[in-house]
């Protein structure tokens, strides 16, 4: 545990050191925000519901982003070695790694706590909804890390790893979009697996243990099958 | 100390280590010697667990790479080749991070890091970032990472390539004063690096091991059939050649082309396990010819290297 710790620490504070934090911040922020706005007045409704029907295509582009250096810097720059050759097991690197990335993608989120503020000042704001949002916003996002961890260990090349963490995380979250495509008889199991569909019904203030588990097996997928690539590299 | 048993290592079809077998005393300096591509990295990456052989076996006291991985990498201390570290890091962070994951802490932890620093001369850098380090300190850097849990077994791949000499006879010293105590185990392709620092050479090539001893057993193995030299005044080449000829000891003898028409040079090459040069001097005693010149070739590290190495 106590080497997670490290690993976590060490992660989160090479997040800070480089400007792609801040660029990443600044840029959620911005996009966030005009997607909210832009219609939020139009409406006339005291809710959050454009600023998450959106969130799980951004938190698509953005996590993969993100993720993309975590292990791929690392067998790229050769400290990969120095890693693997310290005692520590798969598991406390790649868990050390993946609560790094997800603080982070919470340090992403964290700004736009101003939104509900300010709305509700305006009107009546429904705050289940809101904390359900902000659950299931956290819960996406580590699923895309986790994804994007996997993608991350694939290969040395960052934009690589960036591109196939985008790719997966892209389609779980607009396959649910796409059901008029697929025949009846797969439509449950389809819509099952999309990120998307699981995340509206959290952000609608109803936390659902189908849900939770939907997102932690994602977690768990993907974090084994990074723990399965490590495998194979040894 | 440790143990390797019929270490092999394929990388799809190309077989990089072949059956090595090798055990290692305590306290011993050994150095792993071969041209590129002899398997010396993929051997010290096996015994330092950064991956799995495909066959054999490598015992760290009771302890076998396959099941207690783990408890071999806290014994070992390892700078791969280059010292890849975290380049974004401060010198010190970096430091302070490996401590931590050694599992030191508190006092113990600044303690061991300010002697690491004074003895691998990083006071005035610690707060660099790593990626602004010339590589003579990132080595050194990388040798603090090594040592920071005081470990039993030290693995150094090319600790001083791409160093120069001022920074390469330092970092020598360090591995030298480490060595008094501790099992070091270095790879290199530079010779003297070998017969400066280590009580032990082997010698791969393709995989395998071809000499294992130390210097001068080694010399003395691949050193059979000396050469020497002789320079003669006042002799006819022919004649020469067959006296020097029938001189117990003596394989062959080539007569160079006469300097000057007047100095004959010849090299004899001796059977192994004998020392000519008594009964040459005598007969050379019995003629009139006037010894100008009269050297054994000193067999160098660099030769026997290419000897044992060559491509057949």
């Amino acid at each position: 545990m106590h080497q997670v710790q490290l690993i976590l620490k060490k992660e989160f504070k090479d997040y800070f050191v480089s400007p792609i934090a801040y660029i990443v911040i600044a840029i959620f922020v911005i996009v966030t925000a005009w997607l909210f706005f832009s219609k939020f007045f139009l409406y006339n409704q005291a809710n959050l519901r454009d600023f998450f029907q959106y969130l799980p295509l951004i938190l698509a582009l953005v996590v993969p982003v993100i993720t993309m250096q975590l292990f791929s810097e690392e067998l790229n720059a050769g400290s990969y070695e120095l890693l693997l050759t310290l005692p520590l097991s798969f598991n406390e690197i790649i868990i050390g790694k993946f609560l790094a990335a997800s603080a982070f993608v919470a340090a992403i989120l964290a700004p736009s706590v101003v939104f509900p503020l300010v709305i509700s000042f305006l009107g009546d704001l429904d705050w289940g909804a809101v904390i359900g949002g902000y659950i299931g916003a956290f819960l996406l996002g580590a699923s895309y890390v986790a994804i994007g961890l996997f993608a991350s260990s694939l290969t040395r090349n960052q934009i690589i790893a960036c591109i196939v963490g985008m790719a997966i995380c892209f389609a779980l979250a607009i396959i649910d979009k796409m059901l008029f495509f697929i025949p009846q008889p797969v439509l449950g199991v389809i819509e099952y697996l999309s990120s998307g569909y699981h995340f509206e019904n959290i952000s609608r203030g109803i936390v659902d243990t189908r849900d939770i588990v939907y997102f932690a097996s994602v977690i768990f997928l993907g974090l084994y099958a990074t723990h399965l690539v490590m495998q194979e590299k040894e | 100390m440790i143990q390797v048993q019929n270490l092999t290592k394929y990388y799809h079809e190309f077989c990089a280590v072949d059956q090595i077998n090798l055990h290692i005393a305590k306290g011993q300096i050994v150095g792993l010697l071969g041209p590129n591509g002899a398997g010396k990295t993929t051997t010290l990456r096996m015994l330092t667990g950064y991956f799995m052989p495909t066959s054999g076996d490598i015992r760290v006291k009771d302890y076998s790479v396959h099941q207690d991985s783990l408890k071999i990498k806290d014994m070992i201390g390892y700078l791969p080749e280059s010292a890849p570290l975290y380049k974004g890091m401060l010198v010190y962070d970096y430091l302070d991070h490996i401590a931590g994951i050694r599992g030191l802490k508190g006092e113990n932890k600044s303690k061991r890091i300010k002697e690491l620093a004074d003895m691998c001369s990083l006071r005035e850098i610690m707060h660099k970032t790593v990626d602004t380090l010339s590589k003579g300190l990132k080595q050194r850097v990388g040798l603090a990472h090594a040592m920071m849990s005081d470990p039993e077994i030290l693995v150094l791949d090319e600790p001083t390539s791409g160093l120069d000499p001022n920074q390469i006879v330092e970092i020598r010293e360090i591995i030298r004063k480490i060595g008094e105590e501790k099992t070091v185990i270095l790879s290199t392709h530079i010779l003297s690096e070998a017969e400066a620092t280590c009580d032990r050479i082997v010698i791969v090539n393709k995989g395998q091991i071809i000499a294992d001893g130390n210097l001068e057993d080694i010399k003395g193995e691949a050193g059979r059939g000396a050469m020497i030299h002789i320079a003669l005044q006042q002799a006819d080449p022919d004649e020469a050649r067959i006296v020097l000829q029938q001189v117990e000891g003596v394989d062959s003898v080539n007569a160079l082309k006469a300097e000057n028409g007047e100095l004959v040079r010849l090299q004899l090459t001796c059977r192994a396990s004998a020392d000519p040069r008594p009964h040459i001097y005598h007969a050379i005693k019995g003629t009139n010819w006037v010894l100008i010149e009269f050297r054994q070739e000193t067999k160098t590290l660099e030769n026997i290297f290419r000897e044992l190495t060559r491509e057949n």
